[in-house]
């Protein structure tokens, strides 16, 4: 009964309590602490009493939506009222947030229960959930290996059966990527469908969060709930949500997916990867949706782009970690100056002091035409890469990365290749537009996973494309043989 | 492109106020380099008269009304202050001329 | 030292004047604006940099760019940009300033200064407008900009050698106006200041206190010798926080530039400090490594667009400014050029003109008795109107009381210092001073009778054609009844005794 719609059915039927939910939640977070380290923060007692009150709401016949009751784990950036946020960095070990995220307010409202909080790579930066304080999440497929990142907590805590469904944010992958190396769906709503209130900002104009869950459908009635105008956030979209659910008809004739011809050279991707999607793709084509090879030419610059606007942008949000107001102080220090420098220095690991010094550097006298407002500019070619695309097809269909989940440890010393495996998942993000990645299939036992892209604001098509794929499939309901 | 040198991590470690260690300030003028050395890959576009893009959105700032809330209890506004005295936030002194 | 350096150098000054808008909220935050609140009552978690927290525009601070724009005869830009200044303070606490770089929502205006020909500063409250020359003074932009909190370094206060920070102020709306290099003397710096304040608090944009700090002034200030064209090293004079400092500082700048640049020395780019105690300017820091602020686009704001409508909403709202008036007080009032300007010179001035003519004073004495004695009174008492205690009301009965005689011009005017200081009825201030004019005739028969017995000398020359005397006879029955008699009468009766 690990996944949202079963467990909707169980507490609809009454054969299991959202208290029963959350309490083994919480048990199974505890258990598989040491082998996956998922879940870095619980609030016990707090869930539990929500959990009480869900299971009143069912006694009334008072359900406030298909999460009602339901437990859930947040990445580790989206702060709750009274409770800590880390973003997994010593800088902000201590931090107690004084304000709700709109997510957390919306989740509420929902009935959803979050047991707690989950790792994830230091301020979202990774690719591996390597770079955190509290130590790497592991794959539950092979824990060996890396689950992906930089949400790999909630994507851990999803495919290793700890709670149906999670919610992490999107930079350049970070949902689809440990979505891909887990084995389960991740989603990334266009920038904008889901408020960044609340959301620690790594790279302001590409953040958007998103659900993890075993299927399509499942991610359509989360996103339902998290998604909408809101009036804090002046990058919120103001568009009305639709009943994601409701599209999702399992009909794909008149649908053209398009197969960018860029992203299916098999240079530097696993051939293997390549011909799982392929196969998910003559799926959907035999299941009346029409093919076309489309072009994104500027593929080549996206990942240099990326790690320039994202860096830039960065540098300055990064800036209020000084010391002063909140998080950690270096102990001793006698002037003003050293304040700022002992306790960045402290507070930050190396991936984020390193992105930090990338995006000081590129927003530098002399230096910003050349970088900045280059990637800036070809940030706009991109965007026309996919505005010509979707004249050709409805959606696009990719791999989610280039390999399967590499070792832990395997890349850390090569930041540019780590870098590198971004190159599917960051056009989405430079562009605004949703993305999806669905299990399609394991190469040398450990999962991969199929991106499809959509139109922004049509999220609609796009779920309805992979919610169609899975009613076909089984591999999303594969589990990892350790922690079935 | 100029190749990153060890000046220029020092000079933008003081921009960012981050203090490397010895060890730190090589490793990241290598690391640098061979990310802007990539990055070095867009000078081959022609981006002459391409308006650059900030936003993926298309969309004019939003407002909000003039109407003032009351402001957070100051107990929550200090609670996380490393140093505190009274209502205000204590931090150690600043050396004269490094104001900004 | 030469005393008059710009006899052979010429400054060129322009000045960059922050402006508290006048708003219930922040510019980016919903925290209220307040004044003296304790230490951190008024903030919201985006006022405090927290995690997460993101920036939404206040609509009202669009408008009053709009108005500012429109009364400074500028563009209002169809869209601007709000970017990120990046820099380390205690008192910034997201580490960065959000604020409008490359494209700012109001640009290429312009301001009108009078400027006084004689050498004497101009009054504080109103401009010797006498002889006085107009120039336009040109306003290269205007931008929105978020105010920082408040660092207090000082030992005294902090109790200790850190440093106490307050954010009530952050976030608060400015708008930085920065003028073109149009000023060519302390004076006409004073002058610019004083005519632009006096806009921004006509249009109600701000209340411009410098004492609050709501009006803030940085100067640029660089000398060239007379007669080149060319612009010299210039220095910027940092947070001059008084019209007095204003051209205090300016001059003691243009003294030290000159003495370096008679010594055949270079200026060099600094920023400075001037210390009103030794009047002289300092070096605070030195620009050689010009800061790196990293400006860009800020990411969580989008730009902002303004429509024609909302211009033309705004321009239909617009309080009436300083030009219109006077216009309208010479035409409605039948004012003098001259009164109208002086009472045009600041808001509050011409509000209580206008109040005490509808309180029922003849708008011509209403404007004599400001434009003459209530602003000499204010002057020597150090005070603007808005502080005096003086009501519109209360000067109008005062008019009306010497208007019927019951109150001599000259016991009105000693009856001002009391007004002004400390407010009340004219009418129960008289007779509790006991200033009555005395119309009793008989007791001025009296006095006029023993003033003439007592100066028999003085009356005879009268009487063989010399009236110079007459004064002084006058003067002496005023003195004898304290001020109180109409001096139209005792006159009269004085000629009348001594012709016979």
């Amino acid at each position: 009964m690990e996944t949202l719609e079963a467990q909707r059915v169980g507490l609809d039927a009454g054969d299991v309590s959202s208290r029963e939910l959350v309490t083994r939640a919480v048990a199974r977070a505890r258990e598989l602490a040491d082998r996956l380290n998922a879940v870095v923060g619980l609030r016990e007692e707090a869930a539990c009493a929500e959990a009480a009150e869900a299971d009143e709401r069912h006694v009334r016949g008072q359900l406030r939506s298909p999460l009602d009751g339901i437990p859930l784990v947040l990445k580790d950036n989206m702060v709750q009222c009274g409770e800590p946020t880390t973003c997994a960095s010593r800088i902000l070990e201590n931090f107690v947030s004084p304000y709700d995220s709109t997510v957390v307010e919306r989740l509420r409202s929902a009935g959803a229960v979050i047991i707690g909080r989950a790792n994830m790579d230091e301020f979202a930066m990774g690719s591996s959930t390597e770079h955190s304080i509290f130590g790497p999440s592991r794959n539950p497929w092979d824990t060996d290996r890396t689950c992906g990142g930089s949400s790999g907590g909630p994507a851990v805590a999803v495919a290793a059966g700890i709670t149906p469904f999670a919610l992490g944010s999107d930079t350049g992958g970070s949902i689809r990527q440990p979505a891909s190396f887990t084995g389960v769906v991740g989603m990334k709503p266009t920038y904008g469908r889901v408020s960044r209130w609340g959301l620690v900002a790594f790279a302001s104009s590409l953040d958007q969060i998103g659900p993890f869950a075993h299927s399509v459908r499942e991610c359509a009635w989360i996103l339902r709930e998290i998604a909408g105008h809101d009036r804090r956030d002046s990058t919120s979209l103001p568009f009305p949500v639709p009943d994601f659910a409701e599209a999702l008809t399992g009909d794909v004739s008149g649908l053209t997916i398009g197969l960018p011809r860029e992203y299916f050279v098999e240079q530097g991707a696993d051939p293997e990867v390549l011909a799982l999607v392929r196969a998910g793709v003559a799926e959907l084509e035999s299941a009346g949706a029409k093919v076309v090879e489309i072009s994104l030419p500027h593929t080549g610059y996206v990942v240099a782009t990326y790690y320039l606007v994202a860096t830039a942008e960065a540098s300055s949000n990064l800036a209020r970690y000084d010391g002063a107001r909140y998080g950690r102080r270096a102990s001793g220090v006698t002037n003003l100056e050293q304040m700022y420098r002992r306790s960045r220095s402290e507070g930050f690991g190396a991936e984020v002091k390193r992105r930090i010094l990338l995006g000081t550097y590129v927003l530098s006298a002399g230096y910003f035409d050349a970088y900045y407002r280059k990637a800036q500019q070809v940030r706009t070619l991109v965007r026309g890469d996919f505005e010509r695309a979707f004249e050709e097809c409805d959606v696009i269909a990719t791999p989610t990365c280039p390999e399967v989940a590499f070792e832990i440890g395997a890349k850390t010393d090569d930041p540019v290749s780590m870098y590198l495996g971004d190159i599917y998942t960051v056009s989405a993000n430079l562009a605004g537009l949703p993305g999806i990645s669905l299990p399609c299939g394991l190469v040398r036992g450990m999962p991969v996973g199929m991106q499809m892209l959509g139109r922004a604001m049509d999220e609609n098509t796009l779920l309805r494309a992979a919610d169609a794929f899975q009613r076909r499939t089984d591999h999303h309901a594969r589990r990892p043989p350790e922690f079935s | 492109m100029s190749r990153i040198t060890r000046e220029d991590v020092e000079r933008t470690a003081a921009l960012a106020r981050l203090q490397l260690r010895e060890q730190e300030i090589e490793a990241m003028t290598r690391d640098l380099d061979r990310i802007l050395d990539h990055a070095d890959l867009l000078q081959q576009l022609e981006t002459e008269g391409i308006e650059p893009t900030a936003h993926a959105i298309p969309l004019p700032t939003p407002t909000r009304e003039d109407r003032a809330c009351s402001g957070i209890d100051p107990e929550l506004a200090l609670r996380n202050a490393p140093e505190r005295q009274g209502s205000a936030f204590v931090v150690p002194k600043v050396i004269e001329g490094q104001e900004s | 030292m030469n005393r008059q350096p710009l006899a052979r150098y010429e400054v060129v000054i322009g000045l960059e004047v922050h402006t508290h808008l006048k708003t219930e909220s922040k510019l980016f935050s919903p925290a209220p604006i307040r004044y003296g609140d304790k230490p951190n009552h008024n903030v919201h978690p985006i006022d405090l940099g927290m995690p997460g927290v993101l920036p939404v525009l206040n609509r009202e601070v669009v408008d009053l760019a709009i108005r500012l724009g429109l009364a400074t005869h500028a563009v209002v830009n169809k869209r601007s940009v709000f970017s990120r200044k990046n820099y380390f303070y205690p008192d910034l606490p997201k580490g960065y300033q959000i604020s409008q770089y490359e494209e700012p929502v109001v640009s290429d205006g312009w301001i009108e200064i009078e400027q006084s020909t004689s050498a004497k500063a101009p009054a504080k409250n109103a401009a010797s407008v006498a002889d006085t020359v107009s120039k336009r003074i040109g306003i290269t932009r205007a931008h929105l900009e978020e105010d920082a909190g408040k660092s207090i370094h000082d030992a005294a206060v902090a109790g200790s050698d850190d440093t106490h920070v307050d954010f009530n102020r952050a976030g608060v709306p400015l708008l930085e106006i920065v003028s073109e290099p149009d000023l060519r003397s302390p004076a006409e710096a004073g002058a610019y200041l004083r005519s632009l304040r006096s806009i921004l608090r006509y249009i109600e944009v701000s209340d411009a206190e410098m004492e609050k700090g709501q009006f803030r002034c940085d100067a640029n200030v660089s000398l060239r010798p007379r007669g080149s064209e060319q612009l010299g090293t210039r220095t910027e004079l940092k947070n001059i926080n008084s019209f007095a400092n204003v051209e205090a500082a300016i001059t003691a700048e243009i003294a030290r530039q000159a003495a370096i640049l008679d010594d055949g020395g270079e200026i060099v780019q600094a920023t400075m400090a001037y210390d009103p105690e030794t009047g002289r300017t300092r070096v605070l820091r030195l620009k050689e490594n010009a800061d790196d602020y990293r400006y860009f686009d800020d990411p969580d704001l989008i730009p902002l667009i303004i429509g024609d409508e909302q211009i033309e909403q705004v321009r239909a709202a617009m309080p009436e400014l300083p030009e219109q008036k006077r216009e309208r007080f010479q035409s409605e009032y039948g004012l003098s050029d001259y009164d109208a300007r002086i009472l045009i010179s600041n808001r509050a001035l011409a509000d209580f003109f206008e109040q005490a003519t509808r309180a029922g004073g003849s708008p011509k004495s209403v404007a004599n008795w400001m434009s003459r004695d209530l602003l000499r009174e204010l002057n020597e008492c150090d005070l603007e109107l808005e502080q005096a205690a003086i009501t519109p009301a209360a000067l109008a009965s005062l008019i009306e009381l010497v208007a019927e005689g019951r109150l001599t011009a000259k016991s009105a005017r000693d009856l001002l210092p009391d007004l002004v200081r400390e407010g009340g009825e004219p009418e129960a201030l008289m007779q509790r001073r006991g200033l009555e004019a005395v119309s009793d005739s008989g007791l001025i028969d009296g006095v006029v009778g023993e003033v003439l017995a007592a100066n028999a000398a003085l009356v005879e020359s009268i009487r063989d054609g010399d009236d110079k005397p007459l004064n002084f006879l006058m003067g002496q029955v005023m003195k004898a009844t304290q001020g109180k008699a109409n001096p139209g009468e005792v006159r009269r009766k004085l000629i009348e005794k001594i012709r016979g």
